[in-house]
């Protein structure tokens, strides 16, 4: 039997035991493990020993892993020590705001939504600017699949022991044609291979989640004085609703976790663990219910010549979507409307209060947003497995060489459903009976084989560490589509299957050179093929080198005493991508067969018949399209004073993006499509980063840490057309609401990417805009387009994060926040909705709330294009806040516990006009609101 | 395993070159698509697949847009919504940057390069039939080519079949003013109705409804050298007639009503299929297998808002945006606001004055265009619509008739017009044919089927009229302006010109 306790802060412990005892076993994180046989002394005295390999920071990197002393790109891992804490159900939430250049946007309050992962800043238009993910060697898909609100949900944040990232070119170019925006790699928790204890973890929580600050809409009152004696006002209601509090509420979520971890007859390390995650959305009806599985195993043969790596992570995923159209529709409608009511014209849809014309539904009135969220069940089910086996053999008589394999799978499946009524008023024309039914299904098989040879060498002062392999990966979706009326009687329904695939082959190497551990040197190169170019463009290379000086390793810095840790780092190398979103085939002249709906018809009045025939479209295509390429520089210092005290890092960067992936119209005529994904144009980013690190208190029972980061970024376009036209307005996108096709950012030269394109506002004396009053900035006379200019862009200058850490005896704290400077929102929901004439349409019959700022503009019209709505994004966010109380000694010191609170998004300091200053992509538009999380949890060790 | 990088699409929807033209029913799916360019906007119905990008895929319609510029910029229609470069087209203010021109310019030329590839892919198909299929390809090149011209003029890009996909920029087909276009639609037309020509399309009032056959050729040769004094400055009459002519010898007029509609009235219903004996040429549409936002579904649900009954007009509901104005009323009524012509089919529950262009409610409706069927029961469907678009009709041709007898000789017999007023039931005497009258006449017989603008132009009303007063909103003001000489045409899109330095703008954009 096994007997144990935990000493307390001055190290004093005390052990009743039997008599069979007669080994004690000291461990502590940091110090190697000591064992003791037991004498008859009643006071045992240790003194145990650092160990040098666990204190050694070791880095994870592209195909292997590095000391962090000995690094030479720029590199940062955060281990679980340092996540975020709180009712985070996403891998991304653990780190945002903890690493220098990576800034992480959630796209919203939606239960497992997804998030927005920028690694200093992006460097595409049209192509993917997420970064490429790497969970335990295994480069992940990061598109998803349908059902599935964010990819990376499959894995559970409690496994995973820590989270790399790469950001410079040297660090990323060993991933070469994925690498341009960086790379996350993320490390999940193994067994132990030194323990022979069965040890148990469980964490669990319960939290509450409750709304947050709404659109400022008129109140049911405020509307009707302001409807008073306008048209319109004959269609005001007697009820008072607040729409957005109908469609929000307060829920309570929960989170279970088990792990099992231990040594299996001392030659099996293995870990177990299952999750349980039932988080409910504070929109109506939104819910997500998820269970994983993780088991990894990792044993050694062969005495230790063979170790071996294997694990499953599983994930099965029940998701119930809220029609978040409703979020929109509460902001506009008529707070004088019941939300149901008894008047019989609105039996036929459920009782629920819809706009009416000649006493059929309104179809372009909005509909009521109680009956999108409760006639509408929208559902999806997504089962989702990672799983890779590793082996590292060093050769037998040639240890100093080594052959590793690592084959690996990503399969994802989903099936979802989306059923609404025959009494939804907005699907009462879908076919003869109405009602909306549809189903889906997808599913994704990727599929990996690595192969490489690692060697060391040690030579006098010369150390070697060389690295080669070939990289295989295929990636696979299939997927179905149906959809029909409640009854399945419409005549033509829709249906879809497709499918399509891509392989990417590479050859890669790396060689670490260390000279009297003070001089280092990196290169990599790495070569791609990919399928989705012409052979003639289809191999890339990306090549890199880094080197770095260890600075206070040199004689002349030895009087330096309080400097412990200086090194220079600088590196130069080139990466792609070719995640490009024009489909797997852009090089290639294919033909694409119509679906049932696009057929045309033809009448045979010989015999009375209508004939259909479908259709075959050929298809724009681009023979000569290949990768985007980076050039990334990178200049980093990394210090540490005082003992490593106070540690950290400055880095500079500077990117260039040559041939773009764009979205570009092609001159009329020379193409089979206006708009072609080709390689034009340029962009650049520069940057700093800077983050400080310091134990500011570090006493025996008291520890204060605090950590910031800086980033200042800077992204620009460069260059946008084949030929230098000096008047070309550049390529408009980001859709707004407000009318069709209605734009509102651009991409223009010399501006960085999604500038907002708008006109200059005329205020009066007191402040007021003038309506359609702008400035002639080109001084001709006439207001029209030419006048638009650049007013800003979403994108923060200088963002930074924080985290405060306090532990004091038994009770600790901790703190996180963020903040954003520079970056505009445009504030389409005050754009779309605050003008008079939206009060009330004549066409279709309805009245309409608008939010009060229609009391600042007074503006009869919208005004979409003013810069007025282009409106100062920053920001400063208190992420989470925690309270903890560890138990370190129950039930014989067998067991440890710990009990803690938390609340996440307490507060958001913002002069922002809107309700949330943090929009990915820069234009608020009714998003998904982000709540309030108090969480109560526990932790318990034995 | 390198090999597998070189894969090919495994959709099943999709394929290379090699295997795509395999069998005549390829060949047909391929013609198909050229015919669904003016109905469809994409490989999935409604949308999700578009052929062009940049713009709304439902406003990106051809016949949407090109229906817009023909009617919007007129003393016909005026449309209520405020979407970007939406009010300009009835302004007639608009700019080279104005979207919804700009997705015009582009459905036409794509569908000129569709109509291309399809001509470069059949050169040396295996079937006899395929040559009547490449004889229509060529005549809807030609059809697109004419929208072209009349809305862009000469200094379009220029590309056929023997130009190569994706490497050289197009150059213009001349200069302004210039008759290399004109030349080219007329070679094309005249080729493919040469009796002893390989590639010939089927004979007049002939084949499948939907599919073009000589009348439409004919039609088409008609209107293209009437409007020559527009296009190229020169007098084309007696061919003008000959085409003209050959058309009316092919068609006749719809004269039976049913019990719910009448003779007009059946021309623009869901079943007007079977008005084929009129209607010459027809952009088709079904409600079930020929979906999208825009053609006759546009049409229909545009024009229905506000207090209209959308039951009448066979949709669940209407979009409320198009109307007409006082001036298309006037032409209707004996000058007390008495309507006496019945061909018009307005909705009087709106206001007749608009002096606000956004209130679906000011500007008499529309019922013109209807998804009912002509006993009086629904069409398929409740949101998209199944009546076909008539592109050319006999009406049409008998008004062109009148008009080069009247331009030939400076008189014409009313007969043509009394047979249109006869079919109706308009009562009086028709007057002596003169300009002013034969151009409110077609209004009249052919007011919202995409005419007007083209009419305007050759009767030298559309920027500045003699006779046809300026029309609410013209130049954007409420009681109307004339506008510069410049918006007879529209400005090429300013991204094009940018984007290939072989274009000219039109003048003064």
């Amino acid at each position: 039997t096994t007997q144990g306790t935990t000493s307390d802060f001055d190290g004093h412990y005390k052990l009743t035991i039997d008599n069979q005892a007669s080994i004690l076993m000291y461990s502590y994180i940091g110090y190697q493990k000591k064992e003791i046989t037991l004498s008859t002394a009643t006071t045992i005295d240790v003194n145990m020993e650092v160990d040098a390999e666990q204190l050694e920071e070791v880095l994870v990197i592209g195909y292997g892993s590095v000391n962090k002393k000995d690094a030479t790109g720029s590199v940062e891992a955060v281990t679980a020590d340092g996540f975020n804490q709180g009712a985070i159900t996403s891998p991304q939430g653990l780190l945002q705001g903890k690493v220098a250049g990576v800034q992480i946007t959630n796209s919203g309050g939606a239960p497992g939504a997804g998030s927005t992962i920028r690694i200093r800043g992006g460097s595409s238009l049209s192509a993917s600017n997420d970064p490429l993910i790497v969970i335990d060697g295994v480069p992940v898909d990061s598109e998803g699949v349908a059902g599935m609100r964010n990819p990376l949900n499959a894995i559970n944040p409690n496994d995973i022991e820590s989270m790399t990232v790469l950001k410079d070119a040297s660090a990323t170019a060993i991933y070469g044609s994925r690498a341009s925006n960086g790379v996350l790699i993320i490390t999940t928790k193994k067994g132990e291979s030194n323990s022979s204890e069965l040890s148990v973890n469980y964490s669990g929580s319960v939290s509450v989640n409750t709304p947050n600050e709404q659109v400022d809409v008129l109140s049911a009152d405020q509307y009707r004085d302001l409807m008073s004696g306008r048209p319109g006002e004959h269609l005001l209601g007697d009820a008072n609703t607040d729409w957005q509090q109908e469609v929000l509420r307060t829920t309570v979520s929960t989170d279970q976790n088990v792990g099992v971890s231990g040594n299996i007859k001392g030659v099996l390390p293995f870990r177990a663990t299952v999750g349980y995650n039932l988080d409910n959305g504070t929109m109506q009806t939104s819910q997500m219910e998820r269970t994983t599985v993780n088991l990894n195993l990792s044993p050694t043969f062969l005495g230790d010549h063979l170790k071996v790596n294997a694990s499953i992570k599983g994930m099965f995923v029940d998701n119930q979507f809220a029609n978040t159209g409703a979020m929109g529709s509460a902001v506009v409608y008529d707070p004088t409307q019941p939300v149901k009511s008894n008047d019989p014209a609105y039996a036929p849809y459920g009782g629920y209060h819809t706009w009416l014309q000649n006493g059929a539904p309104s179809v372009n009135a909005p509909s009521n947003p109680m009956a999108m969220l409760e006639q509408e069940n929208n559902n999806a089910k997504v089962n989702r497995s990672i799983g890779n086996m590793q082996l590292d053999y060093k050769i037998h008589g040639f240890e100093d060489l080594s052959v590793k394999v690592n084959a690996g799978y990503d399969y994802s499946s989903s099936n979802g459903s989306i059923y609404a009524g025959e009494e939804t008023a907005w699907n009462i024309n879908n076919g003869a009976t109405g009602g909306f039914v549809s189903d889906y299904t997808e599913n994704k098989r990727n599929e990996l084989l690595d192969v490489y040879l690692q060697y060391n060498k040690e030579i006098g002062k010369s150390r070697f560490d060389v690295m080669g392999g070939y990289s295989w990966q295929h990636f696979y979706s299939e997927g179905t589509s149906n959809e029909n009326n409640v009854q399945g009687n419409v005549e033509n329904p829709k249906e879809n299957i497709w499918a399509t695939e891509y392989y990417l082959v590479s050859f890669f190497g790396r060689f670490n050179y260390t000279f009297n551990d003070k001089y280092m040197a990196t290169v990599t190169v790495r070569q791609d093929g990919t399928s989705r170019f012409s052979p003639n463009n289809r191999w890339g290379t990306f090549p890199s080198l880094a080197l770095a000086w260890k600075i206070n390793e040199e004689p002349w810095m030895q009087g330096f005493d309080k400097l412990s840790n200086l090194k220079l780092r600088a590196g130069v190398g080139i990466t792609g991508q070719q995640n490009i979103g024009g489909g797997d085939y852009p090089y290639m002249a294919r033909y694409t067969y119509g679906d049932a709906q696009s057929q045309y018809s033809y009448y045979d009045p010989n015999t009375g018949q209508i004939i259909y025939v479908p259709t075959i479209r050929p298809e724009g295509y681009d023979e000569n399209i290949k990768w985007e390429e980076t050039v990334t520089y990178n200049v980093g210092l990394d210090y540490g004073f005082f003992n490593d005290r106070v540690t950290g890092a400055v880095e500079g960067y500077y990117r260039v993006t040559n041939d773009l992936l764009n979205m570009v119209p092609v001159p009329a005529g020379s193409n089979l499509t206006n708009m072609l994904l080709t390689n034009v144009g340029s962009m650049e980013n520069k940057g700093i980063e800077l983050s400080v690190n310091t134990k500011i208190i570090q006493k025996k029972d008291f520890h204060w840490d605090f950590g910031v980061n800086f980033t200042y970024n800077d992204s620009k376009i460069t260059k946008l057309t084949m030929v230098d036209d000096p008047n070309y307005e550049g390529v408009k996108v980001g859709g707004i609401s407000g009318g069709t096709g209605e734009t509102i950012q651009i991409h223009k030269e010399g501006y960085a990417p999604y500038s907002f394109l708008v006109y200059e506002q005329i205020y009066d004396e007191g402040g007021k805009p003038i309506e359609g009053a702008y400035v002639d900035r080109n001084g001709d006379g006439v207001i029209d387009e030419k006048d638009m200019y650049i007013a800003g862009d979403p994108m923060a200058n200088v963002y930074l994060g924080f985290t405060t850490r306090v532990s004091y005896k038994n009770w600790e704290f901790s703190m996180a926040g963020r903040a954003s400077f520079g970056g505009q929102v445009y504030n389409n929901v005050d754009s779309n909705n605050a003008y008079y004439n939206n009060l009330y349409s004549s066409a279709n019959g309805n009245t309409n709330n608008v939010t009060s700022d229609i009391y600042n503009t007074g503006f009869q019209n919208a005004q979409l294009k003013s810069d007025y709505y282009v409106q100062d994004a920053n920001f400063f966010r208190i992420d989470n806040i925690m309270v903890g109380y560890n138990f370190n000694n129950l039930n014989d010191g067998k067991m440890t516990a710990r009990v803690f609170g938390t609340v996440n998004n307490p507060c958001v300091f913002s002069n922002y006009k809107g309700v949330d200053p943090e929009i990915q992509g820069g234009i608020d538009n009714n998003m998904y609101p982000r709540p309030t999380t108090f969480m109560l949890g526990v932790n318990v060790n034995f | 395993c390198v090999h597998q990088l070189d894969t090919v699409p495994v959709d099943p929807r999709e394929k290379t070159k090699d295997n795509t033209y395999t069998d005549l029913a390829s060949y047909q799916q391929g013609l198909s698509k050229l015919y669904a360019g003016y109905a469809t906007t994409g490989q999935q119905g409604p949308a999700g697949d578009g052929d062009l990008g940049g713009i709304d895929e439902g406003a990106s319609q051809y016949l949407r847009r090109l229906w817009e510029a023909q009617e919007l910029p007129t003393d016909e229609a005026i449309n209520g919504w405020t979407d970007p470069g939406q009010p300009s087209m009835s302004f007639m203010n608009w700019v080279s940057t104005n979207t919804l021109i700009e997705a015009l310019y582009n459905r036409v030329i794509y569908q000129v390069t569709i109509c291309n590839q399809y001509l470069r892919d059949t050169k040396d198909a295996p079937f006899e039939e395929v040559k009547a299929y490449r004889a229509q390809a060529r005549f809807l090149r030609a059809f697109s080519y004419w929208h072209a011209l009349d809305l862009f003029g000469n200094i379009v890009p220029f590309v056929t079949e023997n130009d190569n996909v994706g490497s050289d920029l197009p150059n213009p087909a001349g200069e302004l003013g210039g008759t290399e276009l004109f030349d080219y639609i007329e070679a094309e037309l005249l080729a493919i109705i040469e009796t002893s020509a390989e590639e010939q399309l089927i004979d007049a009032n002939a084949g499948l409804v939907g599919q073009a056959n000589k009348g439409a050729a004919y039609m088409l040769l008609g209107k293209l050298y009437l409007n020559a004094g527009v296009y190229i400055n020169q007098d084309r009459l007696t061919e003008a007639k000959k085409y003209t002519d050959l058309v009316v010898s092919n068609y006749t007029l719809v004269e039976s009503a049913t019990q719910d509609y009448t003779a007009y009235e059946t021309l623009f219903l869901a079943d007007n299929y079977l008005q084929h004996k009129e209607i010459i040429f027809a952009i088709n549409f079904d409600g079930n297998y020929t979906q999208t936002y825009g053609g006759t579904t546009y049409l229909v649900c545009a024009s229905v808002g506000g207090e209209m009954d959308a039951a009448k007009y066979g949709i669940g509901g209407g979009w409320g945006g198009n109307r007409s104005m006082p001036s298309l009323y006037e032409l209707f009524e004996d000058g007390n606001e008495n309507q006496i012509d019945p061909r018009g089919l307005f909705f009087k529950g709106n206001k007749r004055e608009v002096t606000d262009y956004r209130e679906f409610t000011e500007g008499y409706g529309i019922e013109k265009f209807k998804n009912m069927k002509s006993d009086g029961s629904g069409a398929t469907r409740l949101d998209f619509v199944d009546t076909n678009f008539p592109v050319f009709r006999l009406a049409d041709a008998l008004l062109m008739q009148t008009e080069i007898d009247y331009r030939l000789s400076g008189s014409a017999s009313n007969l043509n017009v009394k047979k249109l007023w006869d079919r109706v039931g308009r009562t009086g005497a028709v007057p002596q044919i003169s300009e002013e009258f034969l151009l409110a006449e077609r209004a009249r017989e052919l007011y919202w089927e995409g005419h007007r603008r083209t009419d305007l132009r050759r009767f030298g009303q559309y920027s500045n009229g003699t006779y046809v007063a300026p029309w609410s909103y013209k130049g954007g003001v409420v009681d109307g302006k004339d506008v510069d000489s410049k918006y007879e045409l529209y400005p090429l899109p300013a991204s094009d010109v940018g984007a290939n330095p072989n274009l000219k703008q039109n003048p003064n954009y």
